[in-house]
């Protein structure tokens, strides 16, 4: 007799959740924890000096609101993909999940774009707090959309197979990463009026 | 007997590497956190013997190692700063919460909620190898040139942001251990809250569940932003931002090139907001592990189990709103003194009524002085010494006196050697029949409890009286100071404790590895005759557990003092 795990596929009447999803809620609550610590930084740092310079004069908000928007369209996107799978259309499926990476490596490319200007003017860590915490909260937001283009592409490419055999549990998986991607997508929605807009 | 065989014959062998390495079996990886955090244990007492050899006999030449270590023989200031450092980190990150949640919790949680294995098993395997890596990165600090990481177990900024290198790799490892962490609480919350058997309500969880899954909730919710400090801090070492690093900081008498602006009590808040909910990880465990064997051996029901549960999630809850009481003397303010100290008294209700239950367990007991029984019985008035010690610490009046003396090291040393270090051993002798299918050697226990228990009171109690007296917790070498001079005679007397305590540890190791083979083998699956599921399995129990699922009848802990009928949670019978 092998190792039997229940509620992989199907939710537990209790709690109304599969396993993953509850994983994936826990793991949710503690990013916030993270960013809710960098931003809680931000703050005190910001509370501590005269001179804090204003986002929108020294960044470039109008390349930002592009990112905004591609990001947001991508949330759209996640769900579109996952709503296929429900309606068994995994053709769909792929056409969205695609759009969804695409959309990542859009943002990626802005970043970059952003990064650039700023290491072309000399500006790193080192020149003031303010970039110091603007580099930490966008990097690591930007290390989570590559680990997002990771899972997604898994779930597109190899990760699929897994709708021939067990079509429940595969979309379960699409649902939780569509969350995880959605968490990254809020926290751009937070960073974005924070850092750039106040 | 029959149970082994007839789920042996039901198994394809793996091999080895699959079946004791990367295992995805919760009870050898839960094995596996045991092992290695009894070596950190070890690594990190050891570390302490050096420090207690210098601060006994300042200066003089270390026996047999000490021209290994240093020219002179005897421990330098920089490496006893360094050691000092590194004993906390491996305690606390690498000795004790592994021990109480990575092994504990890994082997016990999936048994008393009648799972097969954890809720992700990969994961698991995983949280333990990432465990395994940042301690090994962490070792390797050693051998950084200038040596480990020696800003203290806390990295106050900036003294740790202008440190050497090593303090990059303490950072480092750090991000490997939260990690490690990270993965482990979300898989002991979820297998509790989704594996449970049928019938096994939340309010029929054995104390030890409630206690591991409140404190998976701290390591969750806390840990994350000491991970982002630590990059804070890493940004600052690495890339030069003044994150931590205020304007007009001189260093040597030099001004330091920084862009300042920066904050250290920032990294103080941070850093506190983990390691405050960090006290109550390494505590909350062993409240379970006690809770267990003490109305095990006391034959009677927790003395209010209820409020027991309930006092578990509002000191987990509790302990999120009280960190900046280790911050007192750093001038944040008296507003800010004045809420964290109302917090703190506050906090000290619940832990009050976690030992009053388990007090008033054993009134009209009928007690089994059992080798874990005695660990248990010495456990309370131990955590009491040490919790009530903790309240003039939390005054901010009293607390203007103590702070930085020998007093804060006797208090959290109560709660987390003779406290939490007591409940872990106690748990061992508790579960070996479980793991082993064999009783450890009742003689040896005593004699190892015996001399424990002397031997730790001897090493903490005069720390509170020095404490009193003023002397510094960082001292080097006290005796340059007229009150240190005065009280040099009892570090003499602490360090001799602290090796008798050393020496006390072998007939526990030894007893532990030999009982596996050759210890009394338990004549059923359930010698202590207790209630819980685990019990319900055979010894030890198979990859799977249980072949066939068990359900559950009844709360834990029907037990009656006058009479030997016990009736397990997962026996039908009403007998």
């Amino acid at each position: 007799m092998s190792v039997q795990i229940p509620y992989i596929d199907e939710p537990h009447p209790v709690t109304g959740v599969t396993n993953a999803k509850l994983g994936v809620w826990l793991f949710l609550a503690s990013e916030v924890m993270l960013f809710g610590a960098l931003f809680s930084a931000l703050i005190t740092l910001r509370l501590g000096v005269n001179d804090w310079p204003h986002g929108y004069d020294i960044l470039n908000v109008p390349l930002a609101t592009l990112n905004t928007v591609v990001l947001i369209f991508s949330s759209v996107t996640v769900v579109m993909a996952w709503a296929s799978l429900k309606m068994q259309n995994l053709s769909r499926f792929r056409t969205y999940m695609v759009l969804t990476i695409l959309c990542s490596f859009i943002f990626l490319a802005v970043k970059a774009v952003e990064y650039g200007h700023k290491f072309e003017h000399g500006i790193s860590p080192a020149t003031s707090n303010f970039y110091a915490i603007y580099f930490v909260i966008t990097g690591l937001h930007g290390l989570h959309i590559i680990g997002g283009i990771i899972v997604n592409a898994y779930l597109l490419g190899p990760g699929s197979r897994m709708w021939k055999t067990q079509p429940e549990r595969f979309t379960g998986r699409i649902e939780c990463a569509g969350l995880y991607w959605h968490f990254v997508d809020l926290v751009w929605i937070f960073l974005f009026p924070i850092l750039y807009l106040l | 007997m029959t149970h082994a065989e007839h789920t042996h014959s039901g198994h394809h062998e793996m091999p080895f590497w699959r079946k004791y390495i990367f295992s995805i079996d919760h009870k050898v990886i839960g094995l596996q956190y045991g092992i290695t955090a009894t070596f950190f244990l070890l690594f990190g007492f050891f570390l302490m013997i050096l420090m207690r050899w210098q601060l006994a006999y300042p200066g003089v030449e270390i026996p047999f190692i000490g021209k290994a270590l240093t020219e002179t023989g005897a421990l330098t200031p920089d490496l006893y700063n360094a050691l000092g450092a590194m004993h906390g980190t491996i305690m606390i990150f690498l000795g004790v919460v592994p021990m109480a949640v990575g092994a504990f919790g890994n082997y016990l949680v999936p048994l008393q909620v009648g799972a097969q294995d954890m809720a992700f098993p990969k994961l698991n395997m995983m949280s333990y190898w990432v465990y395994f890596v940042g301690g090994v990165v962490m070792m390797s600090s050693f051998l950084m040139p200038g040596g480990a990481a020696a800003s203290g177990w806390t990295s106050y900024p900036p003294l740790s942001v202008t440190a050497n290198n090593a303090q990059t790799v303490w950072l480092l490892a750090m991000v490997f251990l939260i990690t490690s962490s990270l993965l482990g609480s979300i898989n002991t919350i979820v297998t509790a809250v989704q594996l449970r058997a049928k019938g096994l309500s939340f309010m029929r969880w054995p104390v030890h569940v409630w206690a591991q899954v409140a404190t998976a909730f701290l390591l969750l919710l806390a840990f994350p932003p000491l991970e982002g400090a630590a990059v804070l801090q890493l940004v600052d070492r690495v890339f030069g931002s003044s994150f931590f690093l205020p304007s007009g900081l001189y260093i040597d008498g030099a001004k330091a090139s920084v862009a300042g602006g920066g904050n250290p009590l920032l990294w103080q808040h941070l850093f506190w907001f983990l390691a405050h909910p960090e006290v109550y990880v390494l505590i909350l465990p062993a409240v379970g592990v006690i809770s267990e064997i003490i109305s095990t051996n006391s034959r009677k029901p927790i003395y209010g189990y209820k409020t027991m549960v309930y006092s578990i999630l509002f000191l987990g809850f509790m302990s999120f709103v009280v960190w900046a009481h280790h911050m007192f003397m750093t001038g944040m303010g008296v507003t800010l003194s004045s809420f964290f100290q109302a917090t703190t008294m506050i906090i000290s209700i619940p832990s009050v009524i976690i030992l009053t239950t388990l007090l008033l367990t054993l009134w009209g007991a009928s007690i089994r002085f059992t080798v874990p029984m005695l660990f248990a019985l010495a456990f309370l008035p131990m955590f009491a010494i040490g919790g009530l010690t903790g309240l003039p610490l939390g005054l901010t009046a009293s607390d203007i006196h103590l702070h930085d003396t020998y007093y804060v090291i006797g208090h959290f040393h109560y709660v987390v050697a003779p406290g939490t270090l007591f409940a872990l051993m106690g748990g061992v002798y508790f579960w070996y029949p479980k793991i082993t299918g064999r009783q450890m050697n009742q003689f040896l226990g005593k004699l190892h409890f015996w001399l424990s228990f002397v031997a730790i009171n001897f090493v903490f109690m005069p720390m509170f009286l020095m404490g009193s007296k003023g002397v510094s917790r960082r001292l080097y070498d006290q005796t340059g100071y007229s009150h240190g001079a005065a009280t040099q005679s009892w570090n003499v007397i602490m360090s001799t404790a602290a090796f008798v305590l050393l020496l006390a540890q072998i007939p526990f190791l030894y007893n532990m590895f030999t009982s596996w083979k050759w210890g009394k083998k338990v004549e059923n699956d359930n010698p202590w005759e207790a209630t819980t599921l685990e019990w319900a399995a055979s010894s030890p129990p198979p990859h799977e557990n249980f072949p066939t699922p068990v359900e559950v009848y009844r709360e834990p802990y029907s037990y009656s003092p006058t009479s030997r009928k016990v009736r397990p949670q997962f026996s039908q019978q009403e007998a």
